[in-house]
């Protein structure tokens, strides 16, 4: 799988950012809450207009339509969207989750309702629809924010795993043994901009 | 038939009573509505005596400029409501430009068409059939038209975060509106369909009672009633559906984003 490259990408708010993922990498990245760490995400995924270039490998993020972008690069923001009553409409018809949600330790949810749906099973969903479309990069805000230890244990193990299978993932968290536990290496944002280059994490 | 009977000033001050009587009854009781219902109703009269008046004069002078300088001033009144009947505009120039382009470009097609074609009055732009004509058509779309742009821009506010989710997976702009769009349709279309289901049934159209009132047959008024509402309910679609169409392609844009930076914060 390709890496993930960002040079001096930049919006009306953040930036110029430039870094790197390795393919199989996870990267993490931390900051203050209003530093840009989401804005930066979207930016990477063109929701928000920017300048600069993104690249996954051999695709150049401005040549392709962005609807094709955001297949190999997927973002699961931390507040997520829903439009369909039940779970399923959010999930591709040829697209068997029961798997995918089975490993988050919410088999037979596909059936549940969205609006009887908890913050954390959201979350968790959100990532599983958004794993099941099999992007080759993966940006992930928080995704364990509201969830307790057991939960944030299944969904740290199935990004290890998108890992191993050679994705490149950038992870935002607050939480510094988070970033310890999945990243090897971490960026520091603050007031749009990263702080200095990446440090490894012990 | 031809029973046409004039009214005069008497004949008015009597219909006065029953409105005199109402705001007696308001001091009576101490409503304190008499105050306002005196002065609605010397405002109605004193706007309608000047209508007459500048109606007459237009229909006497029977200028094509002066005209479409009329249709011009109440297409700006028109397009000024359209803006201040949604609670989220688009910013800038699009605010007003949008809503107001589609209402003009769907009422003066369909205008035109009947006059050219259906009613053909000599000369064709005669102001006594285009200006009431124009006037009916527009009004109808203004509605619709707002009621439209104010749905799709509330629902496109509210729903953002679906709307990015679904953008996010990989759905083109028109996909991910659709539903949003879908419901700024229903809602713009809604009131036209509505009144010509009860046409007749419920309601007797005014323009229709006025005619039979001024002495027409009845038979003639229903079909001049169907036209007028055949050519309603069209342009009402065309207006709604290109304002809705412009509106949904000006908040998103050709890298598939949803750019609600573009629509203005809602009014106090």
């Amino acid at each position: 799988m390709p890496a993930l490259r960002i040079e001096r990408l930049a919006t009306k708010l953040i930036g110029p950012i430039s870094f790197d993922v390795a393919p199989g990498e996870c990267l993490a990245l931390m900051g203050a809450s209003g530093a840009g760490k989401s804005l930066l995400l979207r930016a990477i995924v063109d929701l928000d207009p920017s300048t600069g270039n993104v690249t996954l490998g051999l695709h150049a993020r401005d040549d392709m339509p962005a609807s094709e972008w955001r297949k190999l690069v997927a973002f699961v923001p931390a507040e997520s969207g829903w439009w369909g009553d039940r779970v399923r409409d959010h999930f591709p018809s040829n697209c068997d989750a029961t798997e995918l949600i089975g490993k988050m330790g919410l088999a037979g949810s596909i059936e549940w309702e969205v609006s009887r749906l908890s913050t954390g099973e959201r979350q968790r969903l959100a990532l599983a629809r958004a794993l099941c479309r099999k992007p080759q990069a993966l940006l992930v805000d928080e995704p364990t924010a509201s969830l307790d230890d057991c939960a944030t244990r299944l969904v740290e193990d199935l990004i290890r795993e998108c890992c191993r299978e050679g994705m490149a993932l950038v992870l935002v968290t607050h939480d510094r043994l988070q970033a310890e536990r999945m990243a090897k290496r971490l960026l520091r944002m603050s007031e749009g901009r990263i702080d200095r280059p990446s440090e490894n994490v012990p | 038939m031809n029973s046409y009977i004039p009214l005069t000033h008497r004949d008015l001050l009597l219909a006065s009573i029953f409105l005199a009587m109402n705001a007696g009854f308001s001091i009576l009781l101490s409503l304190r509505l008499e105050r306002q219902l005196i002065v609605s109703a010397l405002r109605m009269i004193t706007q309608l005596f000047v209508v007459g008046f500048v109606l007459k004069t237009i229909f006497t002078l029977s200028s094509p400029w002066l005209t479409l300088l009329v249709a011009a001033i109440m297409v700006t009144f028109a397009g000024r409501e359209i803006w201040a009947r949604q609670d989220r505009r688009l910013r800038g120039i699009w605010g007003i430009g949008l809503g107001g382009t589609s209402m003009l470009l769907a009422g003066t097609i369909v205008t035109v068409f009947a006059l050219t074609t259906q009613i053909q009055p000599t000369p064709w732009w005669s102001p006594q059939f285009a200006l009431p004509l124009f006037g009916m058509i527009l009004g109808n779309t203004m509605t619709g038209v707002s009621l439209g742009l104010d749905t799709l821009h509330t629902a496109l506010y509210r729903e953002r975060a679906a709307i990015e989710a679904k953008l996010l997976l990989g759905s083109t702009r028109w996909e991910a509106v659709s539903a949003a769009h879908q419901r700024a349709l229903r809602s713009g279309f809604t009131p036209i369909i509505n009144s010509m289901a009860a046409t007749g049934v419920v309601s007797l159209p005014g323009m229709m009672t006025g005619q039979i009132l001024s002495g027409v047959d009845p038979q003639e008024a229903v079909k001049y009633q169907i036209l007028i509402t055949l050519l309603i309910g069209g342009a009402t679609g065309l207006g709604v559906l290109a304002a809705t169409f412009a509106s949904a392609w000006r908040l998103t844009d050709n890298r598939e984003r949803l750019r609600l930076d573009r629509l203005a914060a809602p009014r106090k």
